[in-house]
């Protein structure tokens, strides 16, 4: 593909634009995109390039007329704002708690692909029962810290160990 | 503390095998790593986990990994305790990320002593397991961390699904959660105006660029790592394939044209780049880390095509018959283990701890000037 403005060097910069639900597209050569002051990162951070995936997203939760919007992840609390602001998840949970909104980020991040191709633990967690009882039994923990519930939070402790242990026997 | 410190200062002394010049390619591929994240089943991601539970996640993985047989021996560092420069160094050796240095909470390290071989415990993952080893080495390095990483999952189990893979606190990880990279030094592509066409290529190839031992992309050294972007839906061999037999001898072919077109069509450039890095580096009193990185890539380039392409011109003549003092052997020249040497031993965190206590910028630009000159003038 040509450079649009100067029609002689290949076009290596695709600009896309959207502006009022208008999409314009530009494609230039470097020469022509210094000169029109487009400066190219080529170190993006990473929570810049996620909060541009995820921003693109509410149109397609409007069309399946669901939203994650104001979801919260029953075992860690996480919502997708706070992933919006530090791209980070809360618990491996979160990955089916917001699975219809982060799919699309996952697809874009990976290049199309969706499943997982390569190494399989050799044990996987087989119970994900237990996983989950993990997870609410530690938030129960902090929050019993938290409030300075000390029996409470030991009675926890002690079930959290004992599972522990059951898991480690297996 | 007293066996923390005196570690370190033998790393800091010291150049880590895997920047030692050696491994097949080395001249420009300088060095291969992998990286793998895991998080540990039944844990919540680090972003919500309170102290007391980082704290947990930390002793567990410690415990462990402190007992594997990993054929060296291993120290544990507590990262989240370390002085300030000691944390500057390991950053320095390509041992721990910046990230995990001035993060925050409970975290550590556990590093082996030949340094081919560092966790991180609570970076942005609960685990991030890394090998590294010298040249062009990808597919060592992959079986090298599977063996680790199958030793830990015996004792302990990671969060993973069989439709995504291993779970990842950010999603741009998840899958092998595999992240292999490279080490590569391209001063030809840099002085011939080519750069911009390895990075086209790498963006091209769907890879990540950053450039090494410097500010920005454009690193003073020459020396960028180039590394894969996508871990869901390639497996582990797919990824280390692709670069050992695509991404590498494209990119190695690219930098020895630019070589070659140096040596045959613009001597005079070459010779000048060489002479003057020559010239500066032996007599500056005062020289900033930028500018050595500058200057050091030049003579690295004038040794190694010297070495590999028989190159004879006047500057990469006298380069080669410089009497070295930091040379153990018998051959005259500088070496490129020495070159490398002086590309470590000179950053600002070894620089301070090898002298004992921190130094500002105008004293650390004098002694470096002075270790370079004693290492130039034999």
């Amino acid at each position: 593909m040509q450079c649009q403005i100067c029609n002689k060097n290949e076009a290596t910069i695709h600009l896309t634009e959207i502006a009022d639900g208008v999409r314009t597209e530009m494609h230039l050569c470097e020469l022509c995109a210094h000169e029109q002051g487009i400066a190219i990162k080529t170190n993006i951070p990473i929570n810049e390039l996620l909060s541009s995936l995820l921003a693109v997203q509410p149109a397609d939760d409007q069309l399946s007329g669901r939203s994650d919007k104001g979801l919260s992840c029953p075992h860690c609390g996480f919502t997708l704002d706070q992933f919006r602001k530090e791209a980070l998840l809360g618990c491996p949970y979160d990955y089916e708690v917001f699975e219809k909104s982060l799919l699309l980020l996952i697809e874009k991040a990976h290049n199309g692909k969706t499943t997982h191709c390569g190494k399989f633990p050799s044990r996987v967690p087989q119970d994900a029962r237990k996983q989950v009882e993990l997870l609410n039994l530690r938030q129960q923990l902090e929050t019993a810290v938290q409030s300075e519930d000390y029996e409470l939070a030991a009675k926890l402790r002690d079930k959290i160990s004992a599972i522990e242990k059951r898991k480690a026997v297996c | 503390m007293a066996i923390r410190i005196m570690k370190l200062t033998d790393l800091s002394n010291n150049i880590n095998e895997w920047f030692n010049g050696s491994g097949p390619l080395a001249d420009i591929v300088v060095s291969s790593r992998i990286r793998l994240a895991r998080n540990l089943a039944g844990h919540k991601f680090l972003s919500r986990c309170s102290n007391a539970e980082k704290f947990d996640i930390l002793r567990k993985l410690k415990e462990v990994l402190m007992s594997l047989d990993l054929g060296d021996k291993v120290f544990y560092i507590s990262v989240d305790k370390a002085p300030s420069l000691d944390r500057h160094l390991l950053v320095e050796r390509h041992l721990i990320s910046r990230n995990h240095a001035f993060g925050k909470g409970p975290r550590g390290a556990v590093i082996a002593q030949r340094e081919s071989f560092t966790a991180m415990i609570n970076e942005e993952d609960h685990l991030r397991l890394q090998v590294l080893k010298a040249g062009c080495q990808l597919s060592q390095c992959a079986s090298q961390i599977n063996h680790i990483d199958d030793m830990i999952e015996q004792k302990l189990e990671f969060a993973f699904s069989p439709r995504y893979g291993y779970l990842t606190a950010c999603p741009t990880n998840l899958g092998t959660a595999i992240r292999a990279s490279v080490m590569l030094h391209l001063p030809a592509l840099k002085i011939t105006g080519q750069i911009e066409k390895f990075f086209n290529a790498a963006r091209d190839m769907n890879l990540a660029v950053r450039g090494l031992f410097g500010e920005g992309t454009e690193a003073a050294s020459d020396l960028y790592q180039l590394s894969n972007q996508v871990t869901l839906g390639v497996s582990e061999l797919a990824v280390v394939t692709e670069f050992e037999s695509t991404i590498i001898p494209e990119i190695v072919e690219y930098e020895n044209a630019a070589r070659n077109q140096l040596l045959s069509k613009q001597p005079d450039l070459l010779d000048d780049k060489i002479s003057r890095a020559m010239a500066l580096l032996q007599n500056a009193r005062l020289i900033s880390s930028q500018e050595a990185l500058f200057l050091l890539s030049h003579l690295r380039l004038g040794i190694n095509m010297h070495k590999n392409m028989g190159a004879s011109t006047p500057a990469i003549k006298r380069l080669c018959t410089l009497k070295s003092r930091s040379n153990t052997d018998e051959q005259a020249g500088v070496s490129i283990a020495t070159i490398n040497r002086l590309f470590m031993l000179t950053l600002p965190a070894h620089l301070q701890l090898n002298y004992g206590k921190p130094l500002d910028p105008t004293h650390r630009d004098a002694l470096r000037a002075q270790i370079i000159r004693s290492a130039l003038n034999g």
